[in-house]
């Protein structure tokens, strides 16, 4: 044993003594992730956590320039992208990668739904997972405003606008968001807090606790993949996490990576006007992509629906269609087979599709 | 028939008796057996009641009478109309004048309605072309009711006021645009056509700024009269004060008064006012300097060196304005030096303002200022797309390198699965 080894060893034997790393590894090495046809959609997971972190390391970086308030949010912007050193960088990663993160992250959502992932008894890991999309897209919303953009400052005023219809708390809502009746400096301010330490304060919690279920539970195996091998009796095909499973992860993380890095070069992400909040709207104004497809069925909706307020309508059933999903572990009680499973598929079809459809609506129109 | 006749007018009176007996008793107001009469009248003569509604002198309370004279609580029209209770009819040229002048000339009943009216309309009425040529007797000129109309006459605030700002022109041109009326004074038609295409007009009427000066703003509206050659850079300067400043003190002021040239006339033109241009400056042959200055004289020295100031900094403007709308296509952050433009967009207005001092060293001190500006920007706008080439350079090696480890990765992939797999 060379010199070296010797000293790694000893280490490890300190190390070891204080943590007890030895059941650690005896966990690794007996850990085994199913593979199969599905095995591709395992890695959004993944994915959506490497983007995560990624957005935790150069949100951290970005802090150190960013000033919260709407006399220099955008100035410190600008400053960031043109004086610091990769600040130009740092600052698209952290833009691009957002997207990125939302996307991988419903990928990740619809392919467990599909694959019924759901089903006990995952349910607790299916609802961290919801209350993790649900507090992402509140990261999107509320990282939008902060570099102060005509863009960013009307798109959260419309947003803001739309919570404050709803009946009985919406004024309480709008308030509590804006910090006043209009987006001023105090909502900036305001929404920088929830985007810096109270939105990762809670994803943090909730997003150990989904881990720890994944782990506890394991990769869920579909259901159409278990009664195959049940019907021609052959042992269900496992890999070990690691180093196997780690390594095709890792892998995955790194094309995330190089695609990030491309697009960042290639593709800045604009800083745009500053807002100005005396001006007026300008045209076209749209929120986020993610958020496209609910703005534009607020838009298309008529102003009056059985003489109650079709805005209030409309939000009343993204609530409803929120609530449907997180729900669906406790509603779908049968999902290995028969007619009730084959109509919450189609439920998950028709909310892909209208998603996508009133996406692409919003962006033609 | 004339039996018919006189039962209509027995019918009109009944009639007109019992509204003046219920119009008494309800609302109080003051007797108008005029407007009784003239809305039952046919032709012009009922066209007053019709207007009347309109009238600011209804709204604030006054009647026919006010005016005309005469009686208006009698039914009778030879009563109602009576010479001598002041009846005056309705009076034409320098009489109508004297009738409107009764009131707006005085200062204390005027104070009542509105104290901030001026009330020497009428005085200055008579230094105009239009109360010159009324004195010596011509009925054809105008009058106070050919601009603010009769019986519909609307505050100058109302736009449908026949003198607001954006109503001049047509006010003016029902006179000034006729043939007809403008031969025997041997006036030119052409004004209102020529203005309708100047800078002016454009400002006014498409713009919607009412500042935008209209004939009176030039000509003034009660003295209305051309301005004299001696006087012009006074009533241009109302507005542009600067350039009537600059021209006032520069070389070209006295020589333009020993000439009996127009000063910002002569370059400008008056009623066609185009946008200036830069072509107007210079030495070639469009110039307008051209005209009187020939190569050799100072003047043609200072033409020629104000043109290729301009010239340097408008281009110098437009090449920063290339480099850095290239970076800012490629993705860059470059808004502050787009934003630092703006000052040298301001800088060659000031220059072209400093033209009309005719003093090339002053102009060039503003055109410095400007080129500082587009230089550094310019230098800016290179650096921002030196940056986008380092960029995807460094993009291109760390892309290689990425890629060197998913290689990597895939075939240490293969080993552990084959090893996995027991092969």
């Amino acid at each position: 044993m060379s010199q070296e080894n010797k000293i790694g060893s000893k280490f490890y034997r300190w190390i070891d003594e204080r943590v007890q790393l030895a059941n650690l590894r005896k966990f690794m090495a007996k850990k085994a992730v199913p593979q199969h046809r599905h095995s591709l959609w395992y890695y959004f997971g993944g994915m959506t956590l490497f983007l995560f972190l990624v957005q935790v390391g150069t949100g951290i970086l970005l802090t150190l320039y960013y000033r919260p308030s709407a006399e220099e949010a955008y100035e410190s912007v600008q400053f960031i992208m043109t004086e610091v050193k990769f600040g130009w960088l740092i600052r698209s990663i952290h833009s691009w990668s957002a997207n990125l993160l939302i996307a991988a992250m419903f990928i990740h959502l619809f392919s467990v739904y599909f694959l019924k992932s759901y089903r006990r008894p995952r349910e607790l890991t299916w609802l961290s997972g919801m209350f993790l999309f649900v507090l992402v897209l509140a990261f999107g919303f509320s990282g939008y405003l902060l570099p102060w953009n005509e863009l960013s400052f009307f798109a959260t005023k419309v947003g803001t606008e739309i919570a404050g219809v709803l009946p009985v708390v919406g004024k309480f809502t709008l308030h509590l968001l804006r910090g006043g009746d209009d987006v001023t400096g105090a909502t900036l301010s305001r929404f920088y807090g929830f985007h810096i330490a109270i939105l990762p304060g809670i994803a943090t919690m909730i997003l150990t606790i989904h881990l720890l279920l994944v782990q506890r539970l394991g990769m869920s195996v579909p259901r159409g993949v278990e009664k195959e091998l049940e019907r021609t009796k052959k042992p269900l095909k496992e890999v070990p996490f690691f180093p196997n499973f780690l390594l095709h992860d890792l892998l995955g993380w790194y094309v995330a990576l190089a695609a990030l890095a491309a697009l960042a070069a290639l593709m800045p992400w604009e800083l745009g006007k500053k807002a100005d909040p005396f001006s007026s709207a300008p045209a076209g104004i749209r929120p986020e992509w993610y958020f496209v497809y609910m703005f534009q069925t607020l838009k298309f909706i008529p102003a009056k629906i059985l003489g109650m307020d079709g805005e209030v309508l409309g939000i009343f059933g993204f609530g409803l269609g929120g609530l449907f999903l997180f729900l669906v572990p406790f509603l779908d009680r049968e999902p290995l087979a028969g007619r009730r499973t084959a109509l919450f598929t189609g439920i998950g079809v028709f909310i892909v599709v209208y998603i996508l459809t009133l996406t692409f609506v919003g962006y033609r129109v | 028939m004339q039996t018919f006749l006189k039962f209509l007018r027995g019918f009109t009176e009944g009639v007109v008796l019992l509204g003046l007996l219920f119009g008494t008793l309800g609302a109080q107001e003051k007797p108008n057996t005029c407007l009784e009469c003239h809305s039952m009248l046919e032709g012009s003569l009922q066209i007053p009641p019709q207007k009347w509604n309109a009238d600011i002198h209804k709204t604030k309370g006054l009647g026919c009478a006010d005016c005309h004279g005469g009686d208006p609580t009698q039914m009778d029209d030879q009563k109602a109309m009576n010479r001598a209770k002041g009846f005056v009819g309705a009076p034409q040229g320098a009489a109508l004048v004297q009738m409107c002048g009764k009131c707006h000339s005085d200062a204390a009943f005027m104070k009542k309605y509105n104290p901030s009216l001026r009330v020497d309309q009428v005085s200055e009425y008579f230094t105009s072309v239009h109360g010159k040529r009324l004195k010596t007797g011509d009925q054809n000129v105008a009058t106070c009711i050919s601009c603010h109309g009769v019986h519909e006459i609307r505050p100058v605030s109302d736009p449908r006021a026949r003198v607001y700002p954006t109503n001049v022109a047509d006010t003016c041109g029902a006179c000034h645009s006729n043939d007809k009326l403008m031969a025997p004074y041997k006036i030119k038609t052409h004004q209102k056509e020529e203005y309708q295409l100047s800078v002016h007009y454009e400002a006014l009427m498409k713009k919607g700024d009412l500042s935008a000066p209209t004939c009176n703003s030039c000509h003034g509206n009660h003295g209305a009269a051309p301005p004299g050659v001696g006087s012009v850079t006074n009533v241009c300067g109302q507005c542009h004060s600067v350039f009537a400043d600059l021209f006032n003190k520069s070389p070209h002021k006295a020589a333009f008064n020993q000439m009996g040239l127009p000063a910002c006339v002569y370059c400008h033109g008056n009623h066609g006012i185009k946008h200036p241009e830069d072509t107007l400056l210079g030495v070639d042959d469009k110039t307008l300097c051209s005209q009187c200055h020939t190569s050799g004289d100072p003047g043609f020295q200072q033409a020629q060196t104000m043109r290729q100031a301009i010239d340097q900094l408008k281009n110098s403007i437009a090449s920063s304005e290339a480099v850095l709308s290239e970076a800012e296509h490629k993705g860059m952050e470059v808004s502050q030096p787009v934003y630092d433009l703006i000052e040298a967009r301001q800088d060659l207005t000031k220059a072209r303002t400093q033209v009309h001092a005719f003093n090339a060293a002053s102009l060039q001190v503003f055109v410095q200022a400007g080129l500082n500006i587009t230089h550094r920007a310019t230098e800016k706008g290179h650096q921002a797309l030196a940056e986008y080439q380092f960029r995807r350079k460094g993009l291109a090696i760390s892309l290689v390198v990425i890629l060197i480890v998913i290689v990597g990765l895939y075939f240490k992939i293969r080993q552990v699965d084959r090893r996995s797999n027991g092969e």
